[in-house]
């Protein structure tokens, strides 16, 4: 592998979150973009299938993961805990935020049909979601998005590797009592 | 019983179900209805049956949706008049939220597989997540406490209190006397038995002496009209052989 591989490989293997491609960049200011980018290819080409962990894409990033087959030995070992599962109610929260986003706490409620401020204050201080602006309306109510964390725990790349809204089984159908206002 | 409601219970009956959304998609899928064609009627009998089992009718949001139900409801009992082409079917709302929701519902499940495939890999530097935050320190004065306390104390209803003074039955000596009495005479009467001013003490003693003894075969009991007086008569040992 060639030094600069080598130095993201190490920059890679020291970090505790995934790093983005600018993270990576920074690592030698003299190289250039490209000369990164081909280093990142060399090291992906080398993480092939040949090694225990992988290098994935996740949020926006590139983070060395453990190959799944070997979670349960490495739990079963204790080496290392699997995080908290979210509860049903916050994952829903996270859906509506994830899609809807910004969108603030009454319109979650809304979609919900219960009040959720005591959930997304829990998703706030996981650092899951964070306020990302005001409305317009009245009070300039906070408005929530999705953070960093959150494409990592679902081990996400972007957002837009979430399902679109058309591919879901369920897609919205216009239901059909209401007629179509549509001109 | 509507009290039955309250308590630990209730908040664990309503982590079941997410909303009453949620309640209303998982009854609608026991019954496999259409949700554009919903039989508001049924579904709003089962939802009010639902949670006031659950003890659910307390929570606001619960009871919110409800209220929806039955208007929905009365709204389509209403009649219509015929070739109205402008008729809003009071369902369109409802129907319209359930169908988001159960959209929010296909992500959720969507969001639970993927967050359950990341957590089988383990990143580098993993760190447990933070346990929830720990309460704030409390600064508090010596005199606030005692005044806090204080106010506890007064919401303390001053307990009554019964003196219960123990009065052991004395079936023994009831069974002595019965025997003393049985020695003497064939039959006697009840009267005889519990002897004057006779206490509940003695008069519960004496009666379970009497079943005792009437058990063993020491004596016979008969009551010859009902509500008569009892009569209390020796056995002889041969005639219980």
């Amino acid at each position: 592998m060639s030094p600069l591989a080598k130095l993201l490989e190490a920059a890679l293997f020291a970090a505790a979150r995934p790093l983005t491609f600018e993270d990576l960049a920074s690592l030698d200011p003299e190289a250039g973009e490209m000369a990164v980018e081909a280093a990142l290819g060399e090291l992906r080409a080398a993480y092939g299938d040949d090694h225990g962990v992988e290098l994935l894409e996740i949020a926006d990033g590139w983070q060395f993961l453990t190959r799944r087959e070997y979670a349960e030995a490495i739990d079963r070992a204790q080496f290392a805990l699997r995080p908290r599962r979210l509860s049903p109610a916050a994952l829903e929260t996270l859906a509506i935020i994830a899609y809807r986003q910004p969108v603030g706490r009454l319109e979650v409620d809304e979609i919900r049909g219960v009040d959720s401020g005591a959930v997304m204050d829990k998703l706030v201080e996981r650092g899951l979601i964070e306020v990302v602006t005001r409305g317009e309306g009245l009070g300039r109510p906070l408005l929530y998005g999705t953070t960093p964390p959150f494409l990592e725990i679902l081990g996400l790349k972007s957002l837009d590797d979430l399902p679109r809204l058309d591919e879901l089984s369920v897609a919205l159908r216009r239901p059909a009592p209401i007629p179509d206002d549509d001109p | 019983m509507p009290g039955q409601a309250g308590g630990g219970g209730f908040v664990v009956e309503l982590e079941k179900f997410t909303g009453p959304l949620d309640l209303l998609l998982h009854l609608i899928r026991e019954d496999e209805v259409d949700i554009t064609d919903l039989p508001i009627a049924k579904i709003a009998d089962q939802f009010l049956a639902v949670i006031a089992d659950l003890g659910l009718n307390q929570a606001a949001d619960y009871l919110e949706m409800a209220a929806r139900l039955l208007r929905i409801k009365a709204q389509l009992l209403l009649p219509r008049r015929l070739g109205d082409d402008e008729w809003d079917d009071p369902r369109a709302e409802l129907v319209r939220r359930l169908l988001e929701y159960q959209q929010i519902r296909e992500l959720v499940d969507w969001m639970h597989v993927a967050a359950g495939a990341r957590a089988e890999r383990y990143a580098r530097g993993y760190e447990a997540p933070p346990p929830d935050a720990p309460p704030a320190p409390l600064r508090i004065e010596l005199n606030e406490l005692l005044a806090a306390a204080e106010r506890v104390i007064a919401l303390i209803p001053e307990p009554t209190l019964h003196r219960v003074v123990p009065r052991p039955l004395d079936v023994e000596g009831a069974t002595a006397r019965l025997h003393a009495l049985l020695a003497e005479r064939e039959t006697f009467g009840w009267a005889d038995a519990v002897g004057p001013q006779a206490t509940l003490v003695d008069v519960l003693s004496t009666f379970i002496a009497l079943l005792e003894l009437a058990k063993r075969g020491t004596l016979t009991l008969t009551q010859p009209e009902p509500f008569g007086p009892m009569v209390i008569r020796r056995e002889s040992p041969r005639e219980a052989a």
